[in-house]
This record gives structure tokens, sequence and C-alpha cells, in this order.
């Protein structure tokens, strides 16, 4: 089977260190964000729900 | 399956450039100075005021959950401030190194930004805590970018006057968090930050008015004359110092406030007095950064006196237990 070589041409651009460091620090807080808002809305919950949280009668 | 050696040519194209560079150039600072963080701070403390002043009870944690929202709504509402005035932003000097003009964030991005934030805060209000609260929350963000911003900044002096409504509306959201409802309390805290608006607004114009000139904005000094500007700065120090003991008078506040109301509302009209008085020269614009730095001083300790008095009131009047939820 011959080898088929093809060149791609892409359109994009090379990050300097400190743009890559830049998206790193976005990438970490968007994250902390995504893990504190199930947190928040578990821990409203379980205030909302008070001591009808211990009730499993259903 | 057949073999294939796939040579990649990354090609720096000025479109690709173009694409990536308002993206990457932005670090999380820039982001969080799109939401205003000086005003985000007034609008926090403001609101912390409101929740607390609030009667009823409201889970310390869920009272968090408010104040985070409103401090998100209002920095939402900064944000899409920013996206809509861009253009003008830079031609003031104290605009042009904002984010957008400065090319760090673009516009389409910073509109994003504004939009989700918009949209989560009130919907996490409304179903974290109540929906007449995050109802008032998405109103307030309307009017600051709507009726404020886009309808009444480039069309008349009386911007600040009207739009100042919403810079006021924190505190009753903040009340409204805990009650779900408006009242005649609510409606004071509202109206102090309401009639303290033109004073300390229209002082800075006094001696920034280039700037705004430059912009083509029509703020009070540039189209009714610094003569009228100085009248009507004198006219709302008198309003705000009534306005401002006036949670005493209906007995929503105690006499120490009321004591301090009257004392710090005589120093506001008498800095007002001062910039009424001084029209020329550089005793002008030093009566006008008074005033303006007073007006600041004013505001925070009238809601200081209110915040370390009802929080008396909820630790000694009510149970500390219940407070806390224990």
């Amino acid at each position: 089977m011959s080898i088929e070589t093809e060149k791609y041409i892409l359109d994009a651009v090379t990050l300097t260190d400190a743009q890559q460091k830049m998206r790193r620090r976005r990438n970490i807080a968007i994250a902390l964000i995504l893990a504190a808002l199930p947190i928040m809305f578990f821990a409203s919950t379980i205030i909302r729900l008070g001591a009808n949280v211990a009730d499993r009668t259903f | 399956m057949s073999d294939m050696n796939v040579e990649i040519d990354t090609k720096q194209t000025s479109h690709g450039l173009n694409a990536m560079v308002g993206e990457d150039m932005a670090d999380i600072r820039d982001y969080f100075e799109l939401l205003k963080p000086s005003v985000m701070r007034l609008v926090v403390f403001t609101a912390l005021v409101g929740l607390v002043v609030a009667p009823g009870y409201i889970h310390p944690f869920n009272g968090f959950i408010s104040i985070l929202c409103i401090a998100i709504g209002a920095g939402a509402s900064g944000c899409l401030n920013m996206w809509y005035e861009h253009k003008l932003d830079a031609l003031m000097s104290r605009t042009k190194n904002r984010p957008i003009p400065s090319g760090r964030i673009t516009p389409d991005q910073a509109l994003t930004f504004g939009l989700i934030l918009s949209v989560g805060s009130v919907a996490m209000l409304g179903t974290l805590v109540n929906w007449f609260a995050a109802g008032f929350l998405a109103f307030t963000i309307f009017y600051y970018v709507v009726v404020y911003t886009m309808w009444l900044k480039p069309r008349t002096p009386l911007n600040i006057v009207i739009g100042g409504a919403s810079g006021a509306f924190p505190p009753m959201i903040g009340y409204a968090s805990v009650t779900g409802d408006v009242s005649i309390e609510s409606l004071l805290l509202f109206l102090i930050i309401f009639m303290w608006t033109p004073a300390h607004f229209w002082a800075l114009n006094l001696y920034i008015k280039r700037d705004y000139e430059n912009a083509n904005i029509p703020m009070m000094p540039s189209v009714r004359g610094e003569a009228h500007t100085r009248k009507q700065i004198l006219a709302y120090a008198y309003i705000t110092a009534i306005c401002g003991i006036m949670p005493s008078v209906l007995g929503f506040a105690g006499v120490i406030y009321g004591v301090s109301a009257l004392v710090l509302g005589v120093g506001f009209i008498y800095f007002s007095h001062l910039v009424y008085k001084h029209d020329k020269g550089a005793i002008a614009i030093k009566s006008a950064k008074n005033l303006f730095a007073f007006s600041l001083l004013y505001l925070m300790l009238l809601f200081t006196l209110l915040l370390v008095e009802h929080s008396f009131n909820i630790l000694f009047t009510f149970n500390i237990i219940q407070f806390l939820g224990v």
C-alpha cells in the first residue's frame, strides 16, 4: 500500500509563554467557578431542607 | 487501512492573528476590571446594609448568596456598560486604558461575558433566594444598561439624576432578599443614595468637565453651565441631608444614627456651600474635589452606622443562636 503524504495548512498562531500563562489562569478560574456552583446549590438546598433533610419516609 | 503522513504547516495569517490575539491577550484581571470593581464595592456594601436592616430572618449562607448575586449582577451591568461605550471610552483619558479600548478584550467577548453574568446572577438569586429579589435585580441591570447607558446618558444633562436610580436599587434588592417585598424603610435607603448621586457626580464633573465634552456626553456643567450646576448641587445636598436623618425620624434607626446623620448632613451642606461660593480659579476646583471626597465619606459613614446599629439589634435584641441558624 502506498504512503500518501498530504500537506495541511492550518490557519493558526503560536501563543507566547505569557499568553499561554494567561489562558491557563482563565481556565483555572472557569474550573473553580464550575466547581463552586454545584457546591453552592447543594449547600443552599440542604439549608432549605433544614431538619427535614433527615426525613427519609418516602 | 492506509498509512497517511500528515504534515502540518502552521501559517500565521492576518485573519488568524486577529481572531486569536483579542482572546489570548486577556488576563483574569482584565475580565475583573470589566466588572467595575470600585462600583461593585459600593453596591456590595449598600446591599449588605439593606439585607441587615430588613426585618425577618435569612440564613447567613443565603444572605451571602444574595450579596454575591447582587455583586455579580452589578458587575454584569458595568461590563455591558463598557461594551456599549467602548468607543466613547477611547476618547476619555480616565477610561482609555479600559480592557476594550486598549484591545485586551474584544467587544464581542465583553458582551458575551456581561450577558452570561446577567442571566446567571438573576437565575441564581431567583432559584436560591427569592424571585422577587431576582426580578428586581433583572430590572436594575436593564435600567442601568438600557435606560441609563443607552437612552439617557447621551441625550440629557439629567442623565445622572434619573439614571442614578440604578445605583440606589441595591439596598432595596438586599432588603427584598429577606422580606420578598418593598417597604418604606427600603425606599428610604433608595432615596438617600438617589438624592446623594447628583451632588456627588456633578462635583466630579466640575473638575473633569473636558473629558465628557470630548466624548460629547451632555453633563450638567457643560450644557446648563457651572453656575446652574452649583445651585443644583446645593439643592440636592439639602435634600440628601434631610433624607439622611429620616430613618431616625420615622423610627427605623436609633438616636446615635440620627445625631451622626445630622452632623454629616450639615457637613455635606457646608462643602456644597463652598462649591457654590467659590466659582473661579484653583479654589473652585479644590472645593469641588473636597465635596466629591466628602460625599463618598458621607454615604459610607451613614450606611456603616445603619449596619452597626442593626447588627447590634440582631445580636442583642433577637436570639443570637436563631440568627446563626444553629
